[in-house]
């Protein structure tokens, strides 16, 4: 009863998505607009129409104003530096506007070109002395917001009542300070562009991930080639242009040079810019984490002067709720991961029946003997990790190693060895199709392709993602085996889409459904996912009727059958199930049956564990990573069975010296080729009674040598 | 050797040098003892706000809240005894309340992890405001005939130098012998160094980041103390003013790098006298008020500038998140 309950909810509560969630990363800006919409709500509450038209517009204008100066400084941050003088430039720029229209008379174009001509000026100051003179940002932009300011001070004495007594007249300039678009002020239409632009730049284009990678790490920067310092500088320089931008849209609106214009903006930007959650250092930050910020400070500050509550508990109120927000979100940064490290892994019910016997004595067709212990060993300490092992027809074996190497070894003694194709990620399983290409799932990047002469060529690395999915599916993680079909396709499993090459352990401590099958058509070179949902799909062989595959789920430890084509197609029927251990891969036999391998046996902890989900979580909460229970993988079997699903032979290495792993084996003129993914040798059994002239690349493509 | 090791504080002296020396030589009326002892009293707040900042700032923090502390506790200090309470009642509410902000600062920083500028930031605009709303009645919270006595402090003199020069010289002293000689000022020094090493160590950073700001506080308050009595009262609106500019140009100037573990009391005694002489030239020389920020901002650059050519910083040797 208890456990049907347990069955139940592990079927049906989404358990996984929670961790996959909180992965994301747009879940690091989740504090911030939650304190904007609790604002926001309180304040509609307190303020009657607050929420109205013409009130959003006067904010809208006024959060276009202060938004530039946002982003701008948001860059600065964002690339590891502060400025301070924002303010001070925010008021020059200003003065630079009214003069020029004012003062000179200038059109209205020539005086916006001057504006930000002149904030861009103000800013090269800074980015040069920061950039390339190297001075800290702090300090330095402390220092130009003292100079900057004094220089309006002065500027002011002589020239405000001049700028005060002209009152230019130009319909783009009144556009700019008071007009709109269908009721969208001006200013927010153009923020929108420059946010959706930045927003574009830092995410997606070359110089915004420079600017990320200086801000994370400016040491490894600078030593991978990135131009540090005219970044940096840049960055300063678009600081001040933006900063010009507002003050553009302020001397518009306003039309006047006071002097306490930009007078502590620095500290209201600043404000906004770690509300938003864009992290003092560097390297952590995004233009909708500006505009969250910048909305937050606006409407606590406007919010509080509709309210005409007193100065003092003005400021009273504001600080609170920055230290608030500012606490809650930095124990939201700093424990996010920590989080999803416990809850990413969400155990599922799995129920095994107690396996069949291997004991030598009880009989049986997995008993153990010692078949296995007179193998003959190739490549001894010279291959690494050689998952899968394949023959062409001219004898030669192939064998992928952990260095993203496919090394071949030549006939006949296979003494020589070679670096056949560099690929860089860790080849896994491998085969041949008609045209003597090897495909290889290569872990980690996907499907690839090398020709005869050793070229490599990428086949797939992604597939349709799924419609429900949280995480992304569509890249290929963890590509496996895979085998190719009369016509061409190729039918690829992928082990799971929730865990890395390196964690496939930890699939399988959860042993929920998280693999799949996929075919890949090199004629149309499209990608399409046909079976989701499988326990680590692992080996993958054609069947005799070349209309369907059989395939193993490693911890479902059962062999299926999957038809592509002909009358059953699309229909999936269980081969065998509840083996004594995990299958691996499956080749093709001489004799027209099937060689399985079992990477390792089952073991009852485990199985019952599997049947305890909740167990298992409280153990990847509770215990560091390497104390968990791991499914056994020291020592395994090679069994042949048929379609019927029927054990006809097991091979073992009883002392687990010879051949202690196998993952693959290919038969191969007479003899078995193993390979094993955590052996350093390719182990090489003479098969009694087998056809000595079996090729399998001549019986699947009816070629011959 | 001796010259590529000139540090920052070995340039500002320098610069100190040649502008005192320009200004005996080029300005009438400024090396006489009179206008000497009227430089030093100028700067001593400063300096000993210079000498709370030195502190947190050698921990690897900084405090933009001091002004808000130099001007409230002080502050209530006048207005309790306007409003009838006892002097030594007054002080104490006042450093209970100095204290408190001190460890509430303290606390947000070392133990919430909130960024020391961030913290100190709204602190202080919520202590500021919290003086407006709650204690003061009026903007300038003036001397009351109940503080007599009190204003010797800031108006006195000792041997014909003023009060608050000694003041300032006994602060420096004192934050010295606690910087150099007692455990806590090496702790503080040691997380301002590397505050994962002084963890790993076993050195109780957490507390010892709360005490850096307690005794900021503290100090601050005192800093009030002096000029409320130099002035007979207490200007709360200094908050709104950029002198807390002012004391971060004396710390770093003088040598103290904001990325923590460098630099002493001598540092900000050199970066309050370089401050100090430029401000007194130029006021001699009738320079407006913009004016001399104008060539207050300049010649902090240079000194910036020169620092970055003896000193230079790369992107090998520059730390991660020092800003």
């Amino acid at each position: 009863m208890q456990e049907a309950l347990v069955k139940f909810k592990s079927r049906y509560w989404p358990d996984h998505l929670l961790g996959e969630i909180l992965s994301k990363r747009w879940t690091e800006t989740a504090i911030p607009m939650i304190v904007l919409i609790v604002v926001a709500i309180a304040l509609s509450n307190a303020i009657p129409g607050f929420l109205s038209t013409a009130s959003l517009g006067d904010t809208a204008r006024q959060a276009g104003e202060i938004g530039f100066v946002v982003l701008g400084i948001a860059l600065v941050v964002i690339v590891g530096g502060i400025d301070l003088s924002v303010g001070s430039m925010f008021a020059l720029c200003d003065f630079c506007a009214l003069y020029c229209l004012n003062v000179l008379n200038w059109p209205v174009p020539a005086v916006i070109v001057a504006t930000i001509a002149c904030g861009a000026l103000l800013g090269s100051i800074n980015g040069i002395l920061i950039g390339y003179l190297r001075l800290r940002a702090f300090i330095t932009t402390l220092i130009t917001l003292i100079i900057f300011r004094s220089a309006y001070d002065l500027l002011l004495v002589g020239n405000s009542v001049k700028i005060a007594s002209s009152m230019p007249d130009f319909p783009l300039w009144d556009f700019l300070g008071g007009g709109d678009v269908f009721g969208i002020p001006s200013v927010a239409l153009l923020y929108v562009v420059v946010a959706i632009f930045g927003h574009i730049f830092l995410t997606r284009l070359r110089p915004g991930w420079h600017i990320t990678a200086i801000g994370g790490s400016r040491r490894s920067a600078y030593n991978s080639g990135i131009p540090v310092r005219r970044t940096i500088a840049l960055c300063y320089v678009a600081s001040g242009a933006l900063t010009a931008i507002g003050a553009l849209f302020f001397a518009a609106r306003l039309g006047t040079v006071g002097g306490d214009v930009g007078v502590g903006l620095e500290v209201t930007v600043l404000t906004a810019t770690v509300l938003g959650g864009i992290t003092l250092g560097g390297g952590k930050g995004s233009v909708a984490k500006a505009l969250a910020g910048t909305l937050i400070v606006l409407l606590i500050t406007n919010g509080l002067t509709t309210l005409s509550v007193r100065g003092g508990y003005n400021r009273m109120v504001l600080a609170s709720i920055l230290l608030i927000a500012a606490t809650i979100d930095i124990r939201w940064l700093k424990n996010r991961n920590r989080i999803i490290s416990k809850v990413y892994v969400a155990p599922a019910y799995h129920y095994l029946p107690p396996p069949p016997s291997t004991e030598i004595g009880k009989g049986g067709p997995f008993e153990q003997n010692d078949k296995l212990r007179d193998v003959s060993l190739i490549g001894l300490g010279r291959i690494e990790a050689p998952e899968d092992v394949i023959l062409d027809r001219h004898d030669n074996l192939y064998a992928g190693s952990r260095h993203g190497d496919i090394m071949k070894f030549y006939a006949p003694d296979y003494e020589r060895m070679e670096v056949f194709a560099h690929i860089g990620g860790q080849p896994l399983g491998m085969a041949f199709d008609c045209n003597d290409n090897l495909y290889c799932c290569i872990g980690g990047m996907g499907l690839y392709r090398i020709a005869p002469d050793g070229k490599v060529e990428k086949a797939t690395d992604e597939t349709n993602r799924s419609l429900w999915s949280v995480n992304d599916d569509s890249r290929l993680r963890l590509a496996d085996d895979l085998d190719i079909a009369d016509d061409g396709r190729i039918f690829f499993s992928e082990a799971t889409v929730r865990y890395e090459m390196d964690e496939w352990p930890v699939d399988g401590l959860e042993a929920r459904g998280n693999g799949r099958i996929i075919c890949y058509d090199p004629n149309s070179n499209t990608t399409r996912t046909v079976l989701r949902g499988l326990k680590f799909p692992n080996g993958i062989a054609i069947a005799s009727d070349r209309q369907s595959i059989l395939f193993a789920e490693t911890f479902g430890c059962s062999i299926k059958r999957y038809w592509f084509d002909g009358p059953k197609s699309g229909k999936v029927e269980v081969v065998m199930d509840n083996l004594p251990g995990y299958p691996d891969n499956i080749n093709l036999a001489s004799d027209g049956n099937y060689w399985l391998a079992l990477v390792g046996m089952r073991s009852p902890a485990l199985d019952l564990a599997w049947r305890m989900p909740d167990f298992r979580r409280r153990m990847g909460k509770r215990l560091p990573v390497d104390e968990w229970l791991f499914p056994n993988i020291n020592t395994g079997c090679v069994v042949k069975f048929n379609e019927q699903g029927q054990i006809l032979e097991s091979f073992w290495d009883l002392g687990g010296v010879n051949h202690p792993m196998i993952t693959s084996m290919r038969e191969h003129r007479g003899h078995l080729y193993l390979g094993g993914i955590a052996n350093n040798r390719i182990g090489r059994f003479k098969l009694e009674g087998a056809d000595p002239n079996f090729v399998q690349y001549d019986k699947r493509w009816g070629k011959q040598a | 050797m001796a010259l590529s090791r000139v540090s920052q504080q070995g340039i500002v002296l320098g610069i100190f040098a040649v502008m005192f020396v320009a200004f005996v030589v080029f300005l009438p009326g400024f090396f006489t003892t009179a206008n000497m002892l009227t430089l030093l009293q100028n700067v001593s707040v400063l300096g000993i706000l210079g000498l709370a900042m030195a502190i947190v700032v050698i921990g690897r923090g900084i405090d933009i809240s001091l002004i808000a502390v130099l001007a409230v506790p002080p502050g209530l200090v006048l207005q309790m005894v306007q409003d009838g309470s006892s002097l030594p009642a007054a002080l104490s509410v006042a450093l209970l309340l100095a204290v408190a902000f001190g460890v509430f600062n303290g606390w947000l920083i070392a133990y919430a992890e909130v960024p020391a500028l961030f913290t100190t930031l709204a602190s202080g605009l919520f202590l500021a405001g919290f003086g407006q709303a709650a204690l003061f009645s009026l903007d300038v919270v003036q001397w009351s005939p109940g503080m007599q006595g009190f204003e010797w402090l800031g108006q006195g003199r000792l041997l014909g130098v003023p009060l608050p020069i000694i003041v300032f010289a006994l602060a420096c002293l004192l934050v010295a012998f606690l910087l150099r000689s007692t455990r806590p000022g090496a702790y503080i020094y040691a997380v301002g160094d590397n505050p994962n090493t002084a963890r790993v160590t076993g050195i109780p950073t957490r507390p010892i980041i709360v005490l850096q700001y307690v005794l900021a506080a503290l100090i601050g308050c005192f800093a009030g103390l002096v000029m409320a009595s130099s002035v007979n009262s207490m200007p709360t609106r200094i908050f709104n003013s950029t002198m807390i500019y002012d004391v971060i140009l004396v710390v770093v100037l003088g040598g103290i790098g904001l990325s923590g573990g460098r630099g002493g009391v001598l540092n900000v005694v050199i970066g309050t006298l370089l401050i100090g002489t430029m401000l007194n030239g130029m006021t001699i020389m009738d320079v407006s008020y913009s004016g001399q920020n104008l060539v207050k901002g300049v010649v902090l650059l240079i000194a910036v500038i020169a620092d970055s050519f003896v000193n230079p910083r790369n992107e090998e040797t520059a730390q991660q998140g020092d800003i």
